[in-house]
């Protein structure tokens, strides 16, 4: 989803402020948050593709407005309803809340089909040095294509072998495992010219989001080039 | 900033929290000394003492280095250190030419068997929106500032690898025994947004 989570390139949120001698945690809840979640997820309460899509069904304002362990505590609350481990009214009756200030539970939705049964080691379809394109993909539910880098070219720099699809595997439409690439992208193709010419950005990207360079838009009214 | 330190449900995430804990207790689906083991580990034996441990071993050992380049999860779990957010580790070296930066726009993605759990400002929404877009002014906030002939490389970790930046070895540490060398190497090294400062010659 087109999620506030999705922070990369966004501008207005000022300076990295650092804090000294920082703490492991700030609050005994944080400790008790963290392990709860650890603890949960260990169990198998909800996956892990599961648990970030609720954090970031958060609603944009509020996701905002909390801290890193609050956005923890409101996903954490949504998955227990949603999997009718507790109530709300339970969960508000517990910590003296009316039943209407606990989370609501927004129902997940995806816009990717199940895959049904996939081979457990599909082939790869790229290799180290071709170039490919991030795919412009707005999937109305969880992804981990950034926002940022949709529509740019890059290369593929390392096949990381085959790992769950979250797309799929967050809205329990099967794991669709597939192999993952360490993709590099100019920092200039990503963020216009103003970036500097050497940097890069490598973001490890799942093969759905990707296409190769020849079959993009912008290969139409260019020759296609392959690294080899 | 982000707000990490109000509440913005006009309720305390201390009762909150404590409320659920108490529920979930009561159905068995966790256990309070479970969550206090899980607690220690992270307060106290888990955090970047670990990483500066993999990366003296790094500096002094060629043979550890080739490994840790090749295979880090692997070469980390020589060192015993392994564990959530540390099945898939990859360790990315800084030279005179490339500087490493590590960052998770998405969520907070971060390698906790060998750097514990992140700070504040690494889940902060400066940091995951600034440091792809524009890490040399990230840099300059935290002091550094990089040459224009140096490459910066910044890594997203938009998947479940985690990454270790190995820092360039400081001048003036060649006497140095690993010991040594472990206090030298800091979190923010390790992640990026600092290089591992040289040590003054003795007098």
């Amino acid at each position: 989803m087109n999620g506030v989570h999705d922070m990369g390139g966004m501008h207005g949120f000022g300076a990295v402020a650092r804090e000294a001698n920082e703490p492991v945690f700030h609050a005994d809840w944080e400790k008790r948050m963290f392990a709860l979640v650890s603890s949960l997820l260990g169990r198998g309460l909800a996956n892990i593709d599961e648990f970030r899509h609720a954090i970031e069904r958060i609603p944009p304002a509020r996701y905002l407005a909390s801290s890193y362990y609050e956005r923890w505590l409101e996903a954490v609350e949504t998955l227990l309803v949603e999997k009718a481990v507790l109530t709300r009214d339970q969960l508000a009756q517990a910590s003296g809340r009316a039943c209407g200030d606990v989370a609501p539970a927004t129902s997940p939705r995806a816009d990717v089909a199940s895959p049904g049964d996939s081979p457990s080691k599909p082939r790869a379809r790229f290799r180290a040095g071709d170039r490919v394109r991030a795919r412009n993909l707005n999937r109305i539910g969880h992804t981990r294509l950034p926002r940022y880098v949709r529509g740019s070219r890059g290369v593929i720099i390392r096949d990381w072998g085959v790992f769950v699809f979250p797309d799929t595997n967050a809205h329990r439409l099967g794991a669709k495992p597939q192999h993952v690439y360490s993709v590099a992208f100019a920092a200039r193709e990503v963020w216009g010219k103003n970036a500097h010419p050497r940097d890069k950005v490598l973001i490890d990207l799942w093969e759905d989001y990707l296409e190769a360079e020849r079959d993009s838009r912008m290969s139409a009214t260019r020759p296609a080039r392959r690294s080899r | 900033m982000s707000g990490d330190h109000h509440d913005a449900f006009g309720q305390g995430p201390a009762l909150r929290v404590k409320a659920l804990e108490a529920l979930l207790t009561e159905k068995g689906l966790v256990n309070p000394q479970a969550l206090d083991a899980i607690v220690d580990t992270y307060e106290n034996r888990v955090g970047p003492r670990n990483g500066a441990r993999v990366v003296a071993r790094a500096w002094v050992d060629p043979e550890f280095r080739k490994r840790l380049l090749e295979n880090a999860t692997a070469a980390i779990g020589e060192l015993g250190y392994g564990g959530p957010e540390g099945g898939h580790l990859v360790a990315v070296e800084n030279t005179a030419r490339v500087h490493n930066l590590i960052v998770c726009t998405l969520c907070s993605c971060y390698p906790w068997p060998v750097l514990g759990l992140p700070p504040v400002w690494y889940k902060s929404f400066a940091y995951r929106s600034r440091a792809v877009s524009e890490p040399r002014a990230v840099l300059r906030e935290f002091g550094l500032e990089l040459a224009g002939d140096v490459a910066i490389v910044v890594w997203d970790s938009s998947a479940e690898i985690r990454y270790i930046v190995i820092p360039e070895r400081p001048p003036g540490t060649d006497a140095m025994s690993e010991d040594e060398l472990v206090q030298l190497v800091t979190r923010d090294a390790m992640v990026g947004v600092a290089k591992v400062n040289p040590v003054a010659r003795p007098r």
